[in-house]
Formats: structure tokens, C-alpha cells, sequence
């Protein structure tokens, strides 16, 4: 008999969700701090109003979402990725420690920055 | 795996022919399915990159502009390049397989797939210019 792991299909959901959330807001946001500002293609938003983006309890709530989504979402697929590219299906526990165990410690990580902004 | 199959001497050996560890470099539909797979290393990255800003933000103007100054370092660079192509491939390869994983019908007929794609691509915008609306526009 297979050991049942109820578990599964909450991880695909939300592997799905993040994907959706990363697919949405990653490209556009990684342009601006990572290519256009570092080059200075546009000047970046000053330190107030980049405070007060952050600081407001919405912005909060959706970078929280946001984070914690994508991390389970890169634990889902870089499993299989694993998995598969590789074919180490055999270190399974080790993977799903790292992965998963990941994005929890990610998360904890993200609800602190965000609960201690200013 | 199976743990609990009954062992016996005499087990049947299944033919099997074993794949090759670079089965992904055989072919470029296989390549390009391993490069989607490894967005998510790209999707971990940005979330990293994100809370470094937000801590930043947090602790302060100098911390902020300091994160601004490493922004443009050859390391941070490189990573956001690479994470950039990737994180784009990501979404294309997310929308463009949104009319499989959604089954949208409207009384008996199924929405073809190319709006269920099209309004994907649509809210990709959305958000994109709401990215910038938020960051830029003084209210």
C-alpha cells in the first residue's frame, strides 16, 4: 500500500498561486530595482515615499502574499526539478526539508520584515 | 517507492533502459522545459532581492541608498539580469498555459483559449502599469 500524503494537492495550489503572483508582479517590479534604476534608465523613488508604500497596511498585506506564495512556489518546482532534471528522486526527504523547509523559514522571515516596518 | 511490496528471491527484472542524467540536453523542447523549471531558482531570488529592500526601507534613508549603491554592483547585477529573462520566461510559460489549467465556460461553450491567454496578458499590464503608477505618479 502507498502512504497517503493528504498534503499534496495544498502544495500544488499553492505552487499555482504563486506562479500567478510571480507571473503578475515580478517582471515589471525586478525591471525597475534591478535593471533601470542600478543603470540609471529612471531615477528611483525617494526614501519617504518608498516608506510610505511600504508602510501602508495594504502594501504590507500583498508583499506578505506575495512572498510567501513565490517561496512555495519555487519549493514546489524546484522539487521537481530536482526530481527530474537530475533524477535524485531517492534524496526526497532531504529535498522536501530544503524546499519546503525553505519557504517556511522564508516566510517567518518576510511576516517580520513587514510587521517591523516603521 | 514502495516499501512495503512483499520481497521475493525470485522478482521479475523489468527491462528498463535507463535515461541519461542530461536527458534535458537531448533536445530544445527538453531544454526549454528544464529552463522553465528553473525560473523558480529566479522567482527565490527576487524574493530575496525584495526583502533586502524592504529591510532596508526599514531601517532607513542611508540603509536605503546603500541598497541602492549595491543594486549596481557586478554581483547584483548579474543575478537581476539573469533573474530578469528568466522571471519574463516564467510568465509567458505561466500565461500561455492558462487555457490548459482553466476550464472557463460561459452557458454551454467553452472560452477559447486565446482569452483566457489574451485577459492574462491583459492583467499582466494591468499590474505592470499599477507597478508604476504606485512608485511614480504624485497623487
Amino acid at each position: 500500500m502507498y502512504i497517503k500524503r493528504p498534503i499534496e494537492p495544498l502544495l500544488w495550489l499553492l505552487f499555482s498561486a504563486g506562479g500567478v503572483m510571480a507571473a503578475l508582479v515580478m517582471p515589471m517590479t525586478l525591471f525597475l530595482f534591478g535593471l533601470a534604476f542600478p543603470f540609471g534608465w529612471l531615477a528611483p523613488p525617494t526614501y519617504d515615499r518608498l516608506l510610505a508604500i511600504v508602510s501602508n497596511p495594504l502594501t504590507r498585506v500583498i508583499l506578505f502574499v506575495l512572498c510567501s506564495l513565490s517561496l512555495f512556489h519555487w519549493a514546489h518546482r524546484f522539487r521537481y526539478t530536482l526530481y527530474d532534471g537530475l533524477q535524485i528522486k531517492h534524496l526526497n526527504e532531504v529535498i522536501n526539508m530544503v524546499c519546503y523547509g525553505g519557504a517556511v523559514v522564508g516566510t517567518l522571515v518576510a511576516a517580520y520584515l513587514l510587521v517591523t516596518v516603521p | 517507492m514502495t516499501p512495503n511490496t512483499a520481497y521475493t528471491p525470485y522478482h521479475p527484472r523489468w527491462h528498463r533502459t535507463r535515461v541519461s542524467t542530461y536527458w534535458w540536453l537531448a533536445r530544445g523542447s527538453y531544454f526549454l522545459f528544464i529552463l522553465r523549471e528553473l525560473s523558480s531558482l529566479a522567482v527565490a531570488w527576487f524574493v530575496v532581492y525584495l526583502l533586502m529592500l524592504i529591510s532596508a526601507v526599514s531601517t532607513g534613508n542611508d540603509a536605503y541608498q546603500q541598497f541602492l549603491h549595491w543594486s549596481g554592483t557586478p554581483f547584483a547585477l548579474f543575478m537581476n539580469i539573469g533573474s530578469f529573462v528568466f522571471v519574463v520566461l516564467h510568465a509567458v510559460t505561466w500565461f500561455n498555459l492558462a487555457p490548459q489549467a482553466m476550464v472557463v465556460k460561459v452557458g454551454s461553450k467553452r472560452v477559447p483559449g486565446f482569452l483566457i491567454a489574451g485577459s492574462n496578458y491583459a492583467g499582466w499590464v494591468l499590474v505592470s502599469i499599477a507597478i508604476v503608477a504606485i512608485l511614480f505618479i504624485q497623487w
